[in-house]
């Protein structure tokens, strides 16, 4: 059953974590599913058996009803069951959000805004830039506002798909400009608000190449259903000569960043 | 006072057929509980309707509506947040909690009338008002607001964020602002009834379940509307009195950079509408297990399960329901110890939930001698409600864990978990009251024949159209989405599964003309109810005979679920009464 639910409902995984939450999730799936069972055969079983009255003369009448078997014992039960469940799954929490990402990991920003995701690279100089509200002018070629003043920003590469070389784990930082948005990679396993204000971090190894949507999962606006982008991942090689290729395009401008 | 034999008359159980007088602005209670149900009412028409059409937009984005055409993205999340609005608001916080309690509470606790009648007409009339304010919303220009029932800043703050965010979004904050005092108002005068006005021998320990249930909800409306008034007004600040509650610094919409230099926090929007909104779900639900546990007693004709515990259990719900709002906000950018924290109030809150279910089941299948279970239409609700709050309640404690939120939040996952155990099992309470009670309110009952037929395609409905979202939640579908045809196409595979969805929402729709076709009915023709039709203990079914005498009390002998039958009960020869009212003296003086 756990099998089937995977290749039948959960889209393909392909992050380190995945498979350890997808175990998770169907464990509790699994339990529950029992247990909900349970509950409405006895639920049915109890209208069933009670069409019936029960006769004083009939031998189940002298035995009383036990609140210790009918109410502590099940309660106890239950109480062990999400005590368990609790501490199993913040295990997984703590090793995703407790703990940040590896010194080596990737930076990566990603910036919500009305309806678009857009990706910041940091260039070869490791470092993003600093960005300002007042020059944000998509239509200018600057849709995150990069401060040209900045040197470190010269280099940064900004991208409307997401591109990340498969087995390096990636830190990456979330923003909004506008409203609340939801970044969310089901193939990822990995959701979190990119809320205007707060600069957010997650971080996560994609590990299985291949293309992935990423959603917005935060109403934002009338445009919401379709704030999708697209999650490349590829081998290392390839995502190299993609970068380079990137910093090349970018040159001319980053030689007059430095200049003014 | 010279109001009370018109009203023993015309509105007692033992009365001569017929509806009570209707006069409009009374301030009689039970007058009142009418009047808010027939609001509720409506709401539930307006906010189902409103739900179909959703639910053909999102299976259908290109159709082609009449006299509309196709309906545009913003429409869809227009419909959305006033469905959730209408629904959560004014259907299954009026319903069960102002509806029912202004239905029966006076009578069940002995009392003559409400403590603040007034007050509480007053209640009744700012709640319509509230509604009329939030469907005004429709028709000014830009529409409803769009941003949800939770109206998250900064697209509930900026007219510029969106359709229907200018004056449709000052109408409904304008509206909720009115609907918390309305609430509020109505809770100070439920909650000083309880304490004050209950009649002599009605001790704590001896008030029925629902009783109890309208206590502990009316405490939540105190504490957590409040609040929500705040944030409301915090929020119409920012909109227009030019304060940064809500908004960052930073803050660049539509391409250009907000002038205002606040450094706020959309995060303390986040806090303060959840701290308002978890405790919600237990108002809207606490009185449908007050309700379902006295109606389970009834029909099964045993005392329920561990009262005690069932009292225990009502307030440890309404304490942990207030500690509980983190984890709507697991992966909105808390402190991830906070997100700990929060899943382990929650789960806790799981181990009252599950000891009520458990006493449910045990009063069931408990073995003492007792007569056959009674399937009245009351009782199928009530069963109904078990199982939708067992179905809808399992899932809470997946939800409850921010590894696993940490895919789910916001997916159908959820939209199929608050469906059932808040909307559905909501709803089944709230048709289970109104068939218990209907005598109550017209003297007659309602027809048991369609009242089956109803239940029974409701029930199947229900499962049918909530049940496949968990399928859709898992696959990855986010909530909100006017169509399933995106850029990136990877939800268009769920499309059969949402057609099936739409199908069955129609179908469960339409059996509601079933229940409307029942009161009306029912209200001329429907068979008349004898003074106490269901045998009841509880004493919105005694006779008001006492209330004609000016000087008379009201006195309680016992608990509230003295069900069963005497001692040598034999089923071939069914005893007289198998219960005592709680009126009923005792046979030797105590």
């Amino acid at each position: 059953m756990p099998a089937s639910l995977r290749t039948g409902w959960l889209p393909p995984d392909g992050s380190l974590h995945g498979p350890q939450l997808d175990r998770l999730l169907e464990s509790n799936l699994a339990v529950l599913l029992a247990l909900l069972l349970l509950a409405q055969l006895l639920l049915l079983y109890g209208v069933l058996r009670s069409r019936r009255g029960v006769d004083a003369a009939h031998p189940a009448v002298e035995a009383r009803t036990s609140a210790w078997r009918t109410e502590t014992l099940p309660l106890l039960l239950c109480c062990l069951l999400f005590a368990a469940m609790a501490i199993s799954s913040q295990r997984l929490w703590a090793a995703l959000r407790y703990q940040g990402p590896a010194p080596g990991a990737m930076q990566v920003e990603a910036v919500g805004v009305q309806f678009q995701w857009y990706f910041r690279y940091p260039g070869p100089d490791g470092r993003f830039g600093f960005v300002r509200p007042a020059l944000v002018n998509a239509a200018a070629g600057n849709p995150l506002g990069l401060d040209p003043n900045d040197r470190r920003s010269g280099d940064d590469i900004v991208s409307s798909v997401l591109v990340l070389p498969a087995g390096r784990e990636v830190d990456l930082r979330l923003r909004a400009h506008d409203v609340i948005h939801g970044f969310f990679i089901p193939g990822m396993r990995l959701k979190q608000n990119a809320v205007p204000g707060l600069l957010l971090h997650v971080h996560f190894t994609p590990v299985v190449g291949g293309t992935y949507p990423i959603l917005c999962t935060q109403v934002c606006g009338s445009g919401h259903a379709r704030m999708q982008a697209v999650l490349h991942v590829v081998p290392p090689g390839e995502f190299a000569t993609w970068l380079a290729g990137r910093e090349r395009a970018l040159t001319p401008a980053a030689e007059e960043g430095a200049r003014q | 006072m010279s109001d009370m034999p018109r009203i023993a008359r015309g509105a007692g159980p033992a009365s001569t057929p017929g509806a009570p007088r209707l006069r409009l602005f009374s301030t009689h209670h039970r007058v009142l509980g009418i009047e808010y149900l027939l609001l509720s009412l409506l709401a539930v028409a307006l906010g189902t309707l409103l739900s179909l059409v959703m639910r053909i937009r999102l299976v259908a984005p290109d159709w082609h509506w009449p006299l509309v055409g196709v309906l545009p993205p913003e429409s869809y999340l227009a419909l959305v947040t006033m469905h959730g609005t209408l629904m959560i608001f004014f259907v299954l916080t009026i319903a069960p909690l102002s509806g029912f309690a202004n239905l029966v509470l006076p009578e069940q606790i002995g009392a003559r009338h409400m403590a603040f009648p007034r007050l509480n007409a007053a209640s009744f009339w700012l709640t319509l008002l509230s509604l009329v304010v939030l469907l005004a919303a429709f028709v000014v220009r830009g529409g409803a607001p769009i941003s949800g029932w939770t109206s998250y800043p900064p697209l509930s703050a900026l007219a510029g964020a969106g359709p229907g965010q200018a004056l449709g979004m000052d109408l409904w904050l304008v509206s909720l602002g009115i609907f918390c005092i309305a609430s509020w108002l109505g809770a100070v005068n439920l909650l000083v009834t309880i304490l004050y006005e209950r009649c002599p021998g009605m001790r704590l320990m001896r008030m029925p379940l629902t009783v109890w249930a309208w206590l502990v909800a009316s405490v939540l409306v105190l504490i957590s509307f409040s609040v929500l008034l705040a944030a409301l007004l915090m929020l119409l600040c920012d909109r227009h009195a030019g304060t940064s509650f809500f908004l960052p610094a930073g803050e660049v919409l539509n391409g250009v950079a907000l002038a205002r230099s606040g450094d706020g926090s959309p995060l303390l929007w986040l806090h303060l509408f959840w701290f308002f909104g978890h405790p919600e779900v237990y108002i809207a639900i606490l009185p449908g297990m007050g309700l379902t546990s006295s109606l389970l007693a009834n029909f099964t004709r045993r005392p329920i399960l561990g009262y005690p515990l069932m009292v225990a259990t009502t307030l440890a719900i309404g304490a942990l329901g207030l500690v509980v709002w983190g984890h709507h906000m697991f992966v909105s950018g808390i402190n991830p110890y906070a997100g700990t924290a929060f899943a382990l109030t929650t789960m806790a809150i799981a181990v009252p939930s599950a000891a009520k279910v458990l006493s449910w089941l045990g009063t069931l299948l408990g073995r003492q001698r007792r007569a056959p279970l009674r399937l009245t239409t009351p009782m199928l609700f009530a069963l109904g409600f078990v199982s939708l709050f067992i179905t809808g309640g399992l899932t809470g404690p997946i939800l409850a864990q921010p590894a696993l939120d940490s895919y789910l939040h916001n997916t159908f996952f959820v939209v199929a978990h608050f469906h059932l155990i808040m909307g559905m099992a909501g709803a089944f309470s709230i048709f289970a009251g109104v068939y218990y009670w209907f005598p109550l309110m017209s003297g007659r009952l309602l027809s048991e024949r369609l009242g089956r037929w109803h239940f029974l395609l409701t029930f199947v409905g229900a499962y049918a159209t909530f049940f496949p979202m968990h399928f859709a939640g898992l696959a990855g579908e986010p909530r909100h989405y006017a169509q399933l045809t995106g850029t990136t196409s990877s939800l268009a595979g769920l499309l059969p599964l949402q057609r099936g969805i739409t199908w069955a929402a129609m179908v469960l729709a339409t059996a509601q003309l079933l229940f409307l076709a029942n009161l009306v009915v029912s209200l001329r023709r429907g068979r008349l109810a004898p003074a106490n039709p269901w045998q009841a203990t509880t004493l919105e079914w005694a006779p008001l005979t006492w209330q004609l005498l000016p000087t008379a009390e009201r006195h309680v002998y016992r608990g509230p679920y003295e069900y069963g039958p005497a001692k040598g009960y034999c089923r071939m020869e069914p005893a007289q009464a198998d219960f005592k009212m709680q009126c009923d003296e005792p046979a030797e003086p105590e």
